[in-house]
Protein backbone atom coordinates (compact mmCIF):
# COMPACT_ATOMS: atom_id res chain seq x y z
CA UNK A 1 0.00 0.00 0.00
CA UNK A 2 0.77 3.65 -0.43
CA UNK A 3 -0.49 6.43 0.84
CA UNK A 4 -0.68 10.33 -0.79
CA UNK A 5 -2.23 13.16 -1.26
CA UNK A 6 -4.94 13.84 -4.23
CA UNK A 7 -6.39 17.26 -4.96
CA UNK A 8 -9.65 16.35 -4.09
CA UNK A 9 -8.66 15.60 -0.79
CA UNK A 10 -6.68 18.65 -0.37
CA UNK A 11 -9.63 20.81 -1.13
CA UNK A 12 -12.23 18.49 0.91
CA UNK A 13 -9.94 19.48 3.88
CA UNK A 14 -10.12 23.01 3.20
CA UNK A 15 -14.24 22.52 3.60
CA UNK A 16 -13.57 20.63 7.08
CA UNK A 17 -12.33 17.27 7.93
CA UNK A 18 -15.84 16.54 8.94
CA UNK A 19 -17.46 17.52 5.71
CA UNK A 20 -18.53 14.76 3.42
CA UNK A 21 -16.38 15.92 0.81
CA UNK A 22 -13.55 15.20 3.06
CA UNK A 23 -15.10 11.67 3.34
CA UNK A 24 -15.74 10.81 0.26
CA UNK A 25 -12.18 11.46 -1.14
CA UNK A 26 -10.10 9.73 1.57
CA UNK A 27 -12.17 6.86 2.27
CA UNK A 28 -11.20 5.04 -0.70
CA UNK A 29 -8.55 3.04 -1.99
CA UNK A 30 -7.28 2.58 -6.05
CA UNK A 31 -6.55 -0.66 -7.01
CA UNK A 32 -5.19 -2.40 -10.32
CA UNK A 33 -8.40 -3.19 -12.30
CA UNK A 34 -7.12 -7.02 -12.83
CA UNK A 35 -6.54 -7.53 -8.91
CA UNK A 36 -10.20 -6.56 -8.67
CA UNK A 37 -11.40 -8.77 -11.24
CA UNK A 38 -9.37 -11.87 -9.40
CA UNK A 39 -10.77 -10.41 -5.78
CA UNK A 40 -14.19 -10.53 -7.04
CA UNK A 41 -14.59 -6.66 -6.60
CA UNK A 42 -17.00 -4.18 -8.53
CA UNK A 43 -16.15 -0.66 -8.93
CA UNK A 44 -17.44 0.92 -6.09
CA UNK A 45 -17.15 -2.00 -4.03
CA UNK A 46 -16.21 -2.25 -0.67
CA UNK A 47 -12.62 -3.88 0.59
CA UNK A 48 -11.23 -4.94 4.00
CA UNK A 49 -7.68 -3.60 3.88
CA UNK A 50 -5.87 -4.80 6.64
CA UNK A 51 -2.26 -4.36 7.97
CA UNK A 52 -0.21 -5.25 10.92
CA UNK A 53 -1.69 -1.41 12.51
CA UNK A 54 -4.96 -2.07 11.63
CA UNK A 55 -7.88 -2.79 9.25
CA UNK A 56 -10.34 -0.27 7.60
CA UNK A 57 -13.39 -0.64 5.12
CA UNK A 58 -13.23 1.09 1.97
CA UNK A 59 -14.96 1.81 -1.25
CA UNK A 60 -13.12 0.17 -4.24
CA UNK A 61 -11.77 2.34 -7.92
CA UNK A 62 -9.52 0.96 -10.33
CA UNK A 63 -7.10 3.34 -10.67
CA UNK A 64 -3.60 3.08 -12.83
CA UNK A 65 -1.50 0.91 -10.53
CA UNK A 66 0.32 -1.71 -11.17
CA UNK A 67 -0.83 -5.71 -10.01
CA UNK A 68 -0.32 -6.06 -5.66
CA UNK A 69 0.00 -2.44 -5.27
CA UNK A 70 -3.18 -0.08 -3.72
CA UNK A 71 -3.39 4.02 -3.13
CA UNK A 72 -5.19 5.10 -0.29
CA UNK A 73 -5.12 9.24 -0.12
CA UNK A 74 -3.86 10.73 3.27
CA UNK A 75 -6.79 10.58 5.72
CA UNK A 76 -8.27 9.13 8.61
CA UNK A 77 -8.96 5.52 6.76
CA UNK A 78 -5.33 5.42 5.91
CA UNK A 79 -4.56 6.15 9.53
CA UNK A 80 -5.66 3.50 10.69
CA UNK A 81 -3.47 1.07 8.18
CA UNK A 82 -0.16 3.28 9.08
CA UNK A 83 1.87 1.85 12.41
CA UNK A 84 4.40 4.05 13.89
CA UNK A 85 7.29 2.60 13.40
CA UNK A 86 10.29 5.30 12.16
CA UNK A 87 13.08 3.51 12.13
CA UNK A 88 14.78 6.26 13.67
CA UNK A 89 13.62 9.32 11.41
CA UNK A 90 10.37 10.56 12.80
CA UNK A 91 8.21 9.21 9.70
CA UNK A 92 6.30 6.06 9.80
CA UNK A 93 5.90 4.50 6.70
CA UNK A 94 3.43 5.88 5.07
CA UNK A 95 4.81 4.26 1.79
CA UNK A 96 5.39 0.51 1.53
CA UNK A 97 3.32 -0.95 3.57
CA UNK A 98 2.46 -4.50 3.69
CA UNK A 99 -1.67 -4.97 3.15
CA UNK A 100 -3.95 -7.80 2.42
CA UNK A 101 -7.68 -6.76 0.64
CA UNK A 102 -10.85 -9.08 0.33
CA UNK A 103 -13.98 -8.25 -0.24
CA UNK A 104 -15.72 -6.60 2.64
CA UNK B 1 -18.23 48.44 -3.37
CA UNK B 2 -15.42 45.96 -3.69
CA UNK B 3 -11.36 46.72 -3.39
CA UNK B 4 -9.02 44.46 -5.66
CA UNK B 5 -5.99 43.12 -4.01
CA UNK B 6 -2.91 42.21 -6.60
CA UNK B 7 0.05 39.41 -6.14
CA UNK B 8 -1.61 37.71 -2.61
CA UNK B 9 0.10 34.80 -1.30
CA UNK B 10 -1.14 31.72 -0.93
CA UNK B 11 -0.18 29.29 1.96
CA UNK B 12 -1.65 26.16 0.78
CA UNK B 13 1.62 24.61 -0.53
CA UNK B 14 5.21 25.29 -0.77
CA UNK B 15 4.72 26.79 -3.97
CA UNK B 16 3.50 30.43 -2.02
CA UNK B 17 1.89 31.45 -5.10
CA UNK B 18 2.21 35.10 -4.95
CA UNK B 19 0.19 36.31 -8.07
CA UNK B 20 -3.03 35.97 -6.76
CA UNK B 21 -5.82 38.60 -7.51
CA UNK B 22 -8.38 39.10 -4.45
CA UNK B 23 -11.75 40.65 -4.72
CA UNK B 24 -12.77 42.13 -1.39
CA UNK B 25 -16.00 43.11 -0.11
CA UNK B 26 -16.35 44.58 3.40
CA UNK B 27 -15.12 41.80 5.81
CA UNK B 28 -15.53 38.69 3.13
CA UNK B 29 -13.19 37.67 0.23
CA UNK B 30 -15.81 37.74 -2.43
CA UNK B 31 -13.13 36.61 -5.84
CA UNK B 32 -10.05 35.00 -6.44
CA UNK B 33 -8.06 34.95 -9.33
CA UNK B 34 -5.20 33.26 -10.91
CA UNK B 35 -5.01 30.79 -7.60
CA UNK B 36 -5.69 26.62 -8.26
CA UNK B 37 -8.86 25.01 -6.93
CA UNK B 38 -7.02 24.20 -3.80
CA UNK B 39 -5.50 27.42 -2.97
CA UNK B 40 -9.24 29.07 -4.36
CA UNK B 41 -10.54 27.11 -1.41
CA UNK B 42 -8.19 28.48 1.59
CA UNK B 43 -9.01 32.09 0.12
CA UNK B 44 -12.54 31.01 -0.37
CA UNK B 45 -13.47 29.13 2.50
CA UNK B 46 -11.96 31.05 5.45
CA UNK B 47 -14.56 32.58 7.87
CA UNK B 48 -12.71 35.48 9.78
CA UNK B 49 -15.70 35.69 12.00
CA UNK B 50 -14.01 36.36 15.51
CA UNK B 51 -14.59 33.47 17.75
CA UNK B 52 -13.81 33.39 21.77
CA UNK B 53 -11.60 30.47 22.69
CA UNK B 54 -12.90 27.31 23.90
CA UNK B 55 -11.95 25.53 27.53
CA UNK B 56 -13.36 22.13 27.32
CA UNK B 57 -15.54 22.64 24.29
CA UNK B 58 -16.86 25.73 26.47
CA UNK B 59 -16.16 29.42 25.15
CA UNK B 60 -14.72 31.33 27.48
CA UNK B 61 -12.55 34.90 27.86
CA UNK B 62 -9.35 35.27 25.96
CA UNK B 63 -7.63 35.51 29.64
CA UNK B 64 -8.89 32.47 31.31
CA UNK B 65 -7.91 30.41 27.98
CA UNK B 66 -4.88 32.13 28.07
CA UNK B 67 -4.49 30.92 32.09
CA UNK B 68 -5.43 27.36 30.93
CA UNK B 69 -3.24 27.04 29.19
CA UNK B 70 -0.71 27.98 31.11
CA UNK B 71 -1.52 26.05 33.56
CA UNK B 72 -1.14 22.62 31.47
CA UNK B 73 2.09 23.51 30.53
CA UNK B 74 3.15 24.34 34.19
CA UNK B 75 2.28 21.45 35.32
CA UNK B 76 3.50 18.93 32.02
CA UNK B 77 7.22 17.45 32.66
CA UNK B 78 7.25 16.34 29.13
CA UNK B 79 5.52 18.81 26.88
CA UNK B 80 5.10 18.44 22.47
CA UNK B 81 4.98 21.58 20.63
CA UNK B 82 4.17 20.33 17.84
CA UNK B 83 3.01 21.55 14.09
CA UNK B 84 3.80 25.27 12.90
CA UNK B 85 4.30 24.37 9.20
CA UNK B 86 1.06 26.60 8.22
CA UNK B 87 2.07 29.20 10.55
CA UNK B 88 4.52 32.60 9.86
CA UNK B 89 8.11 32.79 10.96
CA UNK B 90 6.99 35.34 13.59
CA UNK B 91 4.77 32.70 15.33
CA UNK B 92 7.14 29.94 14.78
CA UNK B 93 10.02 31.98 16.90
CA UNK B 94 7.76 32.28 19.82
CA UNK B 95 6.85 28.48 19.38
CA UNK B 96 10.58 27.87 20.09
CA UNK B 97 11.18 30.63 22.83
CA UNK B 98 8.43 29.01 24.60
CA UNK B 99 9.88 25.36 24.16
CA UNK B 100 13.21 26.42 25.17
CA UNK B 101 11.00 28.57 28.59
CA UNK B 102 9.39 25.09 29.30
CA UNK B 103 12.07 22.72 28.92
CA UNK B 104 9.78 20.93 26.04
CA UNK B 105 10.23 19.17 23.29
CA UNK B 106 9.64 21.01 19.75
CA UNK B 107 8.74 19.24 16.61
CA UNK B 108 7.00 20.37 12.92
CA UNK B 109 5.35 18.62 10.41
CA UNK B 110 8.81 18.12 8.84
CA UNK B 111 8.61 15.12 10.66
CA UNK B 112 6.00 13.59 8.66
CA UNK B 113 7.02 15.24 5.31
CA UNK B 114 10.95 15.81 4.55
CA UNK B 115 12.20 15.27 7.78
CA UNK B 116 14.20 12.43 6.13
CA UNK B 117 15.29 15.06 3.40
CA UNK B 118 16.75 17.35 6.50
CA UNK B 119 19.03 13.74 7.57
CA UNK B 120 19.79 13.56 4.08
CA UNK B 121 20.84 17.19 3.51
CA UNK B 122 22.91 16.78 6.92
CA UNK B 123 24.79 13.94 6.17
CA UNK B 124 26.04 14.50 1.98
CA UNK B 125 24.81 18.55 1.52
CA UNK B 126 22.44 19.52 -0.82
CA UNK B 127 23.13 21.22 -4.24
CA UNK B 128 20.08 23.05 -5.14
CA UNK B 129 18.98 26.41 -6.26
CA UNK B 130 15.83 28.93 -6.31
CA UNK B 131 12.59 28.51 -8.37
CA UNK B 132 13.40 31.09 -10.03
CA UNK B 133 16.27 29.74 -11.49
CA UNK B 134 14.38 26.57 -12.80
CA UNK B 135 12.08 28.39 -15.04
CA UNK B 136 15.10 30.72 -16.20
CA UNK B 137 17.27 28.26 -17.07
CA UNK B 138 16.25 24.64 -16.70
CA UNK B 139 16.51 22.29 -19.94
CA UNK B 140 16.29 19.02 -17.99
CA UNK B 141 13.67 18.53 -15.29
CA UNK B 142 13.20 15.51 -13.14
CA UNK B 143 9.90 14.83 -10.82
CA UNK B 144 10.97 11.61 -8.24
CA UNK B 145 8.36 10.31 -6.36
CA UNK B 146 6.02 13.27 -6.36
CA UNK B 147 2.94 14.62 -8.24
CA UNK B 148 2.79 17.75 -8.43
CA UNK B 149 -0.24 17.76 -10.60
CA UNK B 150 -2.06 16.60 -7.86
CA UNK B 151 0.02 18.48 -4.76
CA UNK B 152 1.72 21.49 -6.00
CA UNK B 153 -0.95 22.36 -9.05
CA UNK B 154 0.51 25.82 -10.80
CA UNK B 155 4.14 24.46 -9.97
CA UNK B 156 4.37 23.35 -13.71
CA UNK B 157 2.47 26.35 -14.50
CA UNK B 158 4.68 29.11 -12.51
CA UNK B 159 8.13 27.45 -12.60
CA UNK B 160 9.19 23.95 -14.03
CA UNK B 161 7.10 22.98 -17.13
CA UNK B 162 5.63 25.64 -19.42
CA UNK B 163 6.72 29.67 -18.16
CA UNK B 164 8.96 30.98 -20.37
CA UNK B 165 12.05 32.27 -18.94
CA UNK B 166 15.53 33.74 -19.67
CA UNK B 167 17.48 30.66 -21.29
CA UNK B 168 14.15 29.26 -21.79
CA UNK B 169 12.28 31.20 -24.42
CA UNK B 170 10.37 28.49 -25.60
CA UNK B 171 8.80 27.68 -22.26
CA UNK B 172 7.88 23.69 -22.29
CA UNK B 173 9.41 23.25 -25.70
CA UNK B 174 13.06 23.84 -24.84
CA UNK B 175 12.78 21.20 -21.34
CA UNK B 176 12.92 17.62 -21.71
CA UNK B 177 11.09 16.15 -18.78
CA UNK B 178 11.36 12.96 -16.60
CA UNK B 179 8.92 11.14 -13.91
CA UNK B 180 10.03 8.61 -12.01
CA UNK B 181 7.59 7.33 -9.58
CA UNK B 182 5.58 3.25 -8.86
CA UNK B 183 2.54 4.75 -10.67
CA UNK B 184 1.26 6.68 -14.01
CA UNK B 185 -0.39 9.93 -12.51
CA UNK B 186 -1.17 13.17 -13.41
CA UNK B 187 2.50 14.66 -13.49
CA UNK B 188 3.81 11.71 -15.55
CA UNK B 189 1.04 12.32 -18.35
CA UNK B 190 2.40 15.93 -18.94
CA UNK B 191 5.98 14.32 -19.10
CA UNK B 192 8.42 13.55 -22.01
CA UNK B 193 9.44 10.36 -20.14
CA UNK B 194 8.06 7.87 -17.48
CA UNK B 195 10.22 5.31 -15.57
CA UNK B 196 8.02 2.86 -13.44
CA UNK B 197 10.19 2.37 -10.39
CA UNK B 198 8.87 -1.05 -8.10
CA UNK B 199 7.64 -0.01 -5.16
CA UNK B 200 10.99 0.41 -2.51
CA UNK B 201 13.18 0.24 -5.34
CA UNK B 202 14.62 3.88 -5.15
CA UNK B 203 17.67 3.30 -3.84
CA UNK B 204 18.69 0.42 -5.76
CA UNK B 205 18.17 2.69 -9.02
CA UNK B 206 20.03 5.89 -7.73
CA UNK B 207 22.93 3.65 -6.52
CA UNK B 208 22.54 2.61 -10.57
CA UNK B 209 22.31 5.98 -11.87
CA UNK B 210 25.62 7.30 -9.98
CA UNK B 211 27.32 4.46 -11.39
CA UNK B 212 26.57 4.79 -14.67
CA UNK B 213 27.69 8.44 -14.33
CA UNK B 214 30.97 7.61 -13.47
CA UNK B 215 31.09 5.44 -16.41
CA UNK B 216 30.50 1.79 -15.27
CA UNK B 217 28.59 -0.90 -16.90
CA UNK B 218 25.71 -2.10 -15.40
CA UNK B 219 25.18 -6.43 -16.50
CA UNK B 220 21.47 -6.29 -15.32
CA UNK B 221 18.44 -6.15 -17.77
CA UNK B 222 16.84 -3.55 -15.78
CA UNK B 223 16.92 -2.61 -11.86
CA UNK B 224 13.73 -1.52 -9.63
CA UNK B 225 11.50 -2.39 -12.26
CA UNK B 226 13.38 0.01 -14.89
CA UNK B 227 15.15 -0.99 -17.99
CA UNK B 228 19.08 -0.07 -17.72
CA UNK B 229 19.04 1.04 -21.41
CA UNK B 230 16.18 3.78 -20.30
CA UNK B 231 18.54 4.58 -17.37
CA UNK B 232 21.43 4.80 -19.21
CA UNK B 233 19.44 7.28 -21.55
CA UNK B 234 18.81 9.63 -18.47
CA UNK B 235 22.21 9.31 -17.13
CA UNK B 236 22.98 10.79 -20.95
CA UNK B 237 20.65 13.56 -21.08
CA UNK B 238 21.63 14.64 -17.26
CA UNK B 239 25.24 14.88 -18.28
CA UNK B 240 24.53 16.49 -21.55
CA UNK B 241 21.96 19.05 -20.01
CA UNK B 242 23.33 22.71 -19.90
CA UNK B 243 20.76 22.96 -16.10
CA UNK B 244 18.99 19.85 -15.05
CA UNK B 245 16.74 20.33 -11.65
CA UNK B 246 15.58 17.01 -9.92
CA UNK B 247 12.31 17.84 -7.59
CA UNK B 248 11.85 15.39 -5.14
CA UNK B 249 9.04 14.49 -3.13
CA UNK B 250 7.56 11.84 -0.83
CA UNK B 251 7.96 8.81 -2.30
CA UNK B 252 11.65 8.73 -1.06
CA UNK B 253 10.83 9.90 2.30
CA UNK B 254 7.99 8.17 3.31
CA UNK B 255 9.17 4.51 1.72
CA UNK B 256 11.86 1.89 2.71
CA UNK B 257 14.93 3.91 3.01
CA UNK B 258 13.69 7.12 3.76
CA UNK B 259 16.60 9.52 4.48
CA UNK B 260 19.52 6.85 2.70
CA UNK B 261 17.09 7.33 -0.59
CA UNK B 262 17.43 11.08 -0.51
CA UNK B 263 21.23 10.98 0.40
CA UNK B 264 21.07 8.69 -2.63
CA UNK B 265 19.85 11.33 -4.72
CA UNK B 266 21.75 14.59 -3.06
CA UNK B 267 24.47 12.56 -4.21
CA UNK B 268 24.23 11.93 -7.33
CA UNK B 269 22.67 15.60 -8.21
CA UNK B 270 26.06 16.82 -6.57
CA UNK B 271 28.15 14.72 -9.01
CA UNK B 272 26.01 15.80 -11.74
CA UNK B 273 27.45 18.97 -11.37
CA UNK B 274 31.30 17.75 -12.93
CA UNK B 275 29.27 17.56 -15.89
CA UNK B 276 26.50 20.14 -16.17
CA UNK B 277 25.00 22.90 -13.70
CA UNK B 278 22.43 20.38 -11.63
CA UNK B 279 20.17 21.15 -8.71
CA UNK B 280 17.77 19.35 -6.51
CA UNK B 281 14.66 20.91 -4.29
CA UNK B 282 12.39 18.98 -2.23
CA UNK B 283 8.89 19.70 -2.68
CA UNK B 284 8.13 20.82 0.55
CA UNK B 285 4.00 20.52 1.35
CA UNK B 286 2.99 23.46 3.50
CA UNK B 287 2.78 26.42 2.86
CA UNK B 288 5.42 27.67 5.12
CA UNK B 289 6.87 23.92 6.76
CA UNK B 290 10.67 25.07 5.07
CA UNK B 291 10.20 28.35 7.33
CA UNK B 292 9.96 26.15 10.46
CA UNK B 293 13.12 24.28 9.09
CA UNK B 294 14.68 27.44 8.92
CA UNK B 295 13.43 29.00 12.61
CA UNK B 296 14.06 25.81 14.18
CA UNK B 297 17.67 26.05 12.56
CA UNK B 298 18.34 29.40 13.34
CA UNK B 299 17.48 29.13 16.80
CA UNK B 300 18.70 25.93 18.13
CA UNK B 301 20.90 24.73 15.22
CA UNK B 302 18.69 21.65 14.23
CA UNK B 303 15.22 21.50 12.07
CA UNK B 304 13.20 19.37 13.87
CA UNK B 305 12.96 16.93 16.88
CA UNK B 306 14.14 19.33 19.50
CA UNK B 307 14.18 19.11 23.04
CA UNK B 308 14.95 21.53 26.01
CA UNK B 309 14.33 18.94 28.48
CA UNK B 310 18.01 19.58 29.75
CA UNK B 311 18.13 23.49 29.39
CA UNK B 312 19.53 23.83 25.79
CA UNK B 313 18.93 22.09 22.94
CA UNK B 314 19.38 18.39 21.79
CA UNK B 315 18.47 16.96 18.32
CA UNK B 316 16.89 13.28 18.42
CA UNK B 317 14.56 11.96 15.39
CA UNK B 318 13.27 9.11 16.45
CA UNK B 319 13.24 10.16 19.76
CA UNK B 320 11.97 13.78 20.22
CA UNK B 321 9.81 13.63 16.51
CA UNK B 322 5.75 13.74 17.28
CA UNK B 323 4.97 10.56 15.93
CA UNK B 324 7.58 8.74 18.57
CA UNK B 325 6.97 10.40 21.34
CA UNK B 326 3.15 10.29 21.37
CA UNK B 327 3.59 6.09 20.35
CA UNK B 328 6.03 6.01 23.71
CA UNK B 329 3.14 8.10 25.35
CA UNK B 330 6.13 10.30 25.95
CA UNK B 331 4.36 14.05 26.27
CA UNK B 332 2.11 14.27 29.06
CA UNK B 333 0.90 17.45 27.37
CA UNK B 334 0.73 19.10 23.86
CA UNK B 335 0.78 22.47 22.54
CA UNK B 336 -0.65 21.87 18.59
CA UNK B 337 0.04 25.25 16.19
CA UNK B 338 -1.45 25.13 12.59
CA UNK B 339 -1.54 21.39 12.26
CA UNK B 340 -4.17 18.58 12.68
CA UNK B 341 -1.92 15.31 14.14
CA UNK B 342 -5.28 13.55 14.93
CA UNK B 343 -6.11 13.60 11.39
CA UNK B 344 -2.85 13.03 9.83
CA UNK B 345 -0.79 11.12 12.43
CA UNK B 346 -1.09 6.53 12.42
CA UNK B 347 -4.18 6.03 14.59
CA UNK B 348 -1.93 4.74 17.70
CA UNK B 349 -0.49 8.27 17.94
CA UNK B 350 -2.75 10.53 17.22
CA UNK B 351 -5.08 8.56 20.34
CA UNK B 352 -2.46 9.88 22.76
CA UNK B 353 -3.73 13.41 22.42
CA UNK B 354 -6.98 12.52 23.45
CA UNK B 355 -5.24 10.67 27.04
CA UNK B 356 -3.31 14.58 27.37
CA UNK B 357 -3.93 17.68 28.40
CA UNK B 358 -3.94 19.30 24.80
CA UNK B 359 -3.76 22.86 23.79
CA UNK B 360 -4.54 23.95 19.98
CA UNK B 361 -4.08 27.17 18.02
CA UNK B 362 -5.78 27.34 14.53
CA UNK B 363 -7.81 29.93 12.16
CA UNK B 364 -10.09 26.57 11.28
CA UNK B 365 -12.03 23.79 13.24
CA UNK B 366 -9.55 20.58 12.85
CA UNK B 367 -10.22 16.86 14.29
CA UNK B 368 -7.10 17.90 17.09
CA UNK B 369 -9.12 21.03 18.10
CA UNK B 370 -12.24 18.42 18.49
CA UNK B 371 -9.99 16.72 21.52
CA UNK B 372 -8.16 19.48 22.80
CA UNK B 373 -8.76 21.25 26.29
CA UNK B 374 -8.20 24.38 24.90
CA UNK B 375 -8.49 25.92 21.62
CA UNK B 376 -7.54 29.16 20.41
CA UNK B 377 -9.05 30.40 16.85
CA UNK B 378 -6.57 32.61 15.71
CA UNK B 379 -5.71 34.64 13.04
CA UNK B 380 -4.87 33.10 9.36
CA UNK B 381 -1.30 34.31 8.00
CA UNK B 382 -1.82 35.79 4.55
CA UNK B 383 -5.55 36.57 5.05
CA UNK B 384 -5.78 38.00 8.35
CA UNK B 385 -2.34 39.01 9.90
CA UNK B 386 0.88 39.61 7.98
CA UNK B 387 3.78 37.27 8.51
CA UNK B 388 6.49 35.76 6.55
CA UNK B 389 6.27 32.27 4.45
CA UNK B 390 9.42 30.47 3.41
CA UNK B 391 8.68 28.99 -0.24
CA UNK B 392 9.65 25.32 -0.90
CA UNK B 393 13.23 26.92 -2.38
CA UNK B 394 13.73 28.77 0.70
CA UNK B 395 12.69 32.22 -0.67
CA UNK B 396 10.63 34.27 2.12
CA UNK B 397 7.78 35.60 1.10
CA UNK B 398 5.89 37.94 2.71
CA UNK B 399 2.25 37.56 3.17
CA UNK B 400 -0.56 40.00 3.47
CA UNK B 401 -2.71 40.93 5.82
CA UNK B 402 -6.37 40.81 3.45
CA UNK B 403 -9.04 41.37 6.00
CA UNK B 404 -9.64 42.70 9.31
CA UNK B 405 -11.05 40.39 11.44
CA UNK B 406 -9.84 41.33 15.00
CA UNK B 407 -8.66 37.66 15.72
CA UNK B 408 -5.41 37.75 17.32
CA UNK B 409 -2.54 35.66 15.80
CA UNK B 410 -0.13 32.61 16.70
CA UNK B 411 2.48 35.30 17.64
CA UNK B 412 0.25 37.02 20.27
CA UNK B 413 -1.36 34.50 21.49
CA UNK B 414 2.13 32.38 22.37
CA UNK B 415 3.32 36.05 23.54
CA UNK B 416 0.83 35.83 26.27
CA UNK B 417 1.18 32.41 26.62
CA UNK B 418 4.93 32.73 27.31
CA UNK B 419 4.15 35.75 29.96
CA UNK B 420 1.66 33.80 31.70
CA UNK B 421 3.93 30.17 32.44
CA UNK B 422 5.97 30.45 35.36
Amino acid sequence: MITGRTREQAIGMHKGKTSPEYRQATARVEMNADDMAHLGIQEGGIVRLRTAAGEVDLSAQAGTLPRGLVFVPLGASANLLVGTETQGTGMPSFKGVPVTAEPA
Amino acid sequence: MSTTIEHVACTFCGCVCDDIVVEIEGSRIAGVRRACAVGRGVLDEYDPEVRRPTLRGREVEWEAAIEAAASILDRADSPLIYGLSSSAVEAQRKAVELADRLGAVIDTTSSVCHGPTGLAMQAVGEATCTLGEVRDRADLIVFWGCNPAASHPRHFGRFSLTPKGTHTPNGRKDRTVFVVDVRPTGSSKQADHFLQVDVGADYEVLTALRSLVKGNDLAHGSIGGIPVSQLKDLVERMKACRYGVVFMGMGLTMSRGRHLNVGELFSLVTELNDYARFSVIPMRGHGNVAGADQVLTWSTGYPFAVSFARGYPQYGPGEFTAVDVLARGEADAALIIASDPAAHFPRRAAEHLERIPTIVLDPSESLTAGIAQVVFPTASYGLDAAGTAYRMDNVPIPLRRLLTSGRPTDEEVLDRIIEAVK
